[in-house]
């Protein structure tokens, strides 16, 4: 069985800042495999580290320690330009002395190569992101938008192996955005090139990843599809950072294999997820945190796992959220969707119940 | 009956008098010169008592040997001392901006301003100290030592526009042509270069006219007969006085009106 | 257990880095230390040798040249005595540097401000107006005011036609004929820093100010002249400076006898034929203008860690 290389493998990769007392570390032995042809995101609030790994697989900056692979091959300590890896910067970075065409060919023409293949590729490009009839205008006279484009098409023209995009959409407003994303995903399934992308914004990151890397602090907390990120978020951070989540303090009083039963403030008991890493032995017997999203959760007058009473009612137009003070003054929210004639009609200050769905309780590993 | 006239509108800049001695002062700048100007067409030989419009003083002046000698030699040095100036000073400018703070910064920093700092009439003393030493011990004389001292004291102002210009510069457009495979050298090619150029076109000019004008360190360092324009005008104005001086300022005014109205209009458009 | 720190290989980077930036500096620092800074050191040698007969000097330490700055020996009797001369070249120079600071300042500010207070379309053709005197030829200026206050001059012309005046004013050759060539000449210098820093005043400061019952004059004692103060001292700087050390207004305008210390310098170095004289006069020039400009840096630096006003 032919092993497929990854496109990136980063391993054990510490990026320090500064010296002595004023030290940061940036990245704290940050390790990842990317695979070929992937939509990979790193995300994580600012200060997180992520720009900083882009910037160290881009070539702008050495690591402090560890190594960085480009299709199995070192790259830690080559320049950018030996790299076949282009980045699409935040700012987007447009040469201003030069066209739309000469800033989408820049890249061929550093290479070296003829005159031909450059011109015919910067039209492939321009027809790619849909820029033709701007080919000859300055960058400094196009919207933030079409400059966006041209940069995905000047970084994409050198055909490289991996491409990064360090949050290539905050500048864009709303509506744009969500056509970029579409964009986007098209573009990396026609050209087939491994994309990088790094955001804070976390519907971004679900949206359009294959998988997402959520980092806080320079460490990676949690690498998976976006619906394993969501369902089954391993840490507190990440369970809060993605979506809305509900934290219980529960008892373990059993544990096994991947699977443990909780004991909850209202004392009843309720079967989770332990996560990777955490072993049955570990938390048998000793109180834990565990997550559950508002929507996996049920509103009811009487048989539920907890127990509460209702503080709050907030109206969304396609949900609502039901604000529960529990038995333990934990605060609790219910999310429901107004579906047609939804039977039960609650008010503040009802006595109320939640019922968990099976299988949504994640034990978080903080 | 004169109906009661509203009181002015509340204007929030306005100062007493600013106005009136602002103006004042740009009537009282140009006078003189415009007055120079003037009568540099004067038929007449005062500067007071029109007689006439005339080239006759251009005339004179373009004919006038030594006027064609200084001139040719206050050109020679002007184009020498910009152009050598002004690569040293990208040189240096390139190596002290955009940079993080290394020992010695402050150091070469000084240096390179140090002729706006020091009196001038210091520093002509000096050189003349210097080269007379030097002359004594090499027999080398010529125009060589007024090039080189114009090309010092021209450094720092070619230096400043295009110190100004490079630290304008967003820093992430060379990290983009590096990502797109260009070497250190293409990347100052293709696209350092072409973004700083206004800049050092901004200081070439600049130190073009100091040049040309310099009237105090030239006094010093040159030998005799060696003039350049102003210095042959400072002599003129000690011994005989004619509109031909005007004539003479008038063109040296137009030059350097024309340089520093291309320096406006290069700078308007890069703002 | 994190892989030790690969710090070797980014120092060696950084050291090249800087290395780099020493190779491109280099050129215009060795050109400005032949030619600019290193000359300087060969004047304070000079300033402690003995006078040659014919000009030059003889390669012999005295003190002599020193003492002459600021003393005098009488020929017969050999009493020491404060050298007038000197002194009065002094004060004339401090004072007259002095005084072109403080008219600068009268006619630059209201200038500046008035520029400053334009619109911002009209405000570039104001600044270039206020630029092109000062990338004229200092010659130039200084002869055309020459040509304007002479005997002959405009001025007189024009009064004595008027019938306002009898006999021709004598202005020029005379220490006023220097104040008002230096600032003619020095505006410019004056009105340009402090542009630069009322360009920066929040006018909001100001409306505030009127709203608490301020009258304009208030406004522009208590809030406009500390907030442009910065450019207020710069502008002086740059006035006083180049007056201490001016020698062609001086020369053009003041005639040979209302000598400046600028002129004085210049005479060791023709008529007076005592190179190690000049030399210490100018390095003499040289340390006030130090002074000056370290009482500068002192002040800006107190002003940048927050003093209060």
């Amino acid at each position: 069985m032919a092993k497929t290389i990854p496109a990136i493998a980063v391993e054990r990769v510490t990026k320090v800042f500064g010296a002595g007392a004023s030290a940061v570390r940036a990245l704290d032995d940050v390790s990842v495999t990317i695979r070929q042809n992937e939509f990979f995101t790193l995300l994580g609030p600012s200060g997180c580290g992520k720009t900083t790994l882009l910037r160290l697989i881009a070539g702008f900056d050495h690591p402090s320690a560890g190594t960085i692979l480009l299709q199995g091959t070192d790259i830690s300590h080559l320049p950018p330009y030996q790299r076949s890896v282009n980045t699409v910067f935040q700012s987007y970075a447009l040469f201003p002395h030069m066209t739309v065409a000469q800033n989408i060919g820049f890249g061929l023409e550093m290479l070296g190569r003829p005159k031909v293949e450059v011109s015919e590729t910067v039209a492939a490009m321009l027809k790619l992101v849909r820029m033709e009839e701007l080919r000859d205008r300055r960058t400094d006279q196009i919207s933030g938008g079409q400059q966006q484009r041209v940069a995905l098409a000047r970084a994409l023209a050198p055909k490289p192996k991996v491409l990064l995009l360090d949050e290539p959409l905050s500048a864009l407003d709303y509506k744009l955005r969500k056509e970029m994303q579409i964009e986007l995903k098209r573009l990396q399934n026609e050209t087939g090139i491994t994309f990088i992308f790094v955001t804070h914004d976390q519907e971004e990151a679900l949206t359009m990843s294959d998988r997402v890397a959520v980092m806080s602090q320079g460490k990676i907390l949690q690498i998976g599809s976006p619906r394993e990120i969501y369902d089954h978020p391993a840490e507190r951070f990440v369970a809060d950072f993605i979506g809305d989540t509900n934290f219980l303090a529960a008892l373990v009083v059993s544990a096994e294999g991947r699977r443990a039963v909780l004991r909850l403030s209202s004392g009843s008991e309720v079967g989770a997820d332990l996560p990777e890493g955490m072993a049955p032995g570990m938390v048998e017997g000793g109180k834990v945190t565990a997550a559950i999203r508002p929507e996996h959760a049920t509103l009811m007058t009487g048989n539920g796992d907890l127990r509460g009473v209702l503080e709050n009612i907030v109206y969304f137009g396609t949900d609502t959220h039901y604000h529960v003070r529990l038995s333990d003054d934990a605060a609790f929210v219910v999310r429901s969707q107004n579906l047609r004639d939804s039977a039960e009609a609650f008010q503040t200050g009802q006595p109320v119940e939640i019922v968990l769905k099976p299988d949504a309780v994640q034990v978080l590993r903080d | 009956m004169a109906a009661r006239s509203t009181p002015a509108p509340f204007t929030l800049k306005r100062q007493t008098g600013f106005t009136a001695v602002a103006l004042t002062c740009f009537v009282m700048l140009y006078a003189p010169i415009i007055t120079l100007v003037i009568f540099s067409f004067n038929a007449g030989t005062t500067m007071a008592v029109w007689d006439g419009f005339s080239w006759r003083w251009y005339q004179a002046a373009w004919s006038n040997e030594a006027v064609q000698r200084a001139a040719l030699r206050s050109l020679e040095i002007a184009t020498v001392a910009s152009i050598s100036a002004t690569i040293l000073a990208t040189m240096a400018a390139l190596g002290t901006t955009r940079t993080q703070r290394f020992r010695g910064l402050t150091v070469i920093y000084a240096m390179i301003v140090q002729p706006l700092m020091v009196p001038e009439i210091v520093t002509a003393v000096a050189l003349l100290i210097f080269f007379a030493m030097i002359k004594v011990a090499t027999g080398v004389t010529g125009i060589f030592y007024l090039m080189i001292a114009h090309t010092a004291f021209c450094v720092p102002f070619a230096y400043l526009p295009i110190r100004a210009r490079l630290e304008g510069m967003d820093l992430t457009l060379e990290t983009a042509a590096a990502d797109l495979y260009a070497t250190p050298w293409m990347t100052f090619r293709r696209v350092t270069l072409p973004l700083m150029w206004p800049g050092i076109l901004a200081g070439a000019m600049l130190a073009f006219v100091i040049s040309l004008d310099d009237v105090v360190i030239t006094e010093f360092v040159k030998s005799a007969g060696e003039d350049t324009l102003p210095t042959y005008m400072l002599g003129q104005i000690r011994r005989a006085i004619t509109p031909e001086i005007n004539a003479i300022s008038t063109v040296l005014l137009g030059i350097s009106v024309a340089v520093v109205s291309i320096f406006f209009l290069i700078n308007r458009k890069n703002a | 257990m994190t892989s030790p720190l690969d710090t070797g290989s980014l120092e060696q980077a950084r050291r090249q880095a800087v290395r780099r930036k020493w190779l491109l500096s280099a050129p215009a620092l060795t050109v400005l230390f032949l030619a600019a800074s290193g000359p300087l050191l060969i004047v304070l040698v000079y300033s402690f040798l003995v006078a040659g007969n014919y000009g030059g000097v003889e390669w012999q330490l005295s003190g002599k040249a020193w003492f002459k700055v600021f003393f005098q020996k009488d020929i017969f009797d050999d009493t020491v005595s404060f050298a007038d001369a000197h002194l009065t070249i002094l004060w004339r120079s401090v004072r007259l540097s002095f005084m072109t600071t403080v008219t600068t300042l009268i006619f630059g500010f209201p200038t500046a401000y008035f520029i400053a207070t334009r619109s911002p379309r009209s405000r570039n053709l104001w600044l270039f107006l206020i630029t092109i005197p000062f990338w004229t030829n200092l010659l130039i200026r200084t002869f055309a005011i020459m040509e304007v206050i002479k005997a002959e001059g405009v001025i007189n012309t024009v009064l004595g036609g008027l019938g306002l005046i009898s006999a021709p004013i004598q202005m020029l050759y005379t220490d006023f004929a220097i104040l008002v060539g230096m600032t003619y000449v020095y505006l410019p210098l004056m009105v340009l820093p402090l542009y630069a820093s009322m360009e920066k005043l929040d006018f909001q400061l100001v409306e505030a100010a009127y709203d608490l019952y301020a009258t304009r004059f208030q406004v522009l004692r208590r809030v406009i002249i500390p907030i442009v103060k910065p450019g207020l001292v710069a502008g002086s700087i740059l006035v006083f400076i180049p007056s201490l050390g001016a020698f062609v207004t001086p020369r053009v305008l003041g005639g040979g006898k209302n000598m400046m210390l600028g002129n004085l310098i210049e005479l060791q170095f023709g008529a007076g034929r005592n190179w190690p004289l000049g030399a210490a006069l100018s390095i003499a020039l040289l340390a006030i203008v130090m002074v000056v400009l370290l009482f500068y840096v002192r002040t800006v630096e107190r002003g940048k860690s927050g003093e209060r006003q």
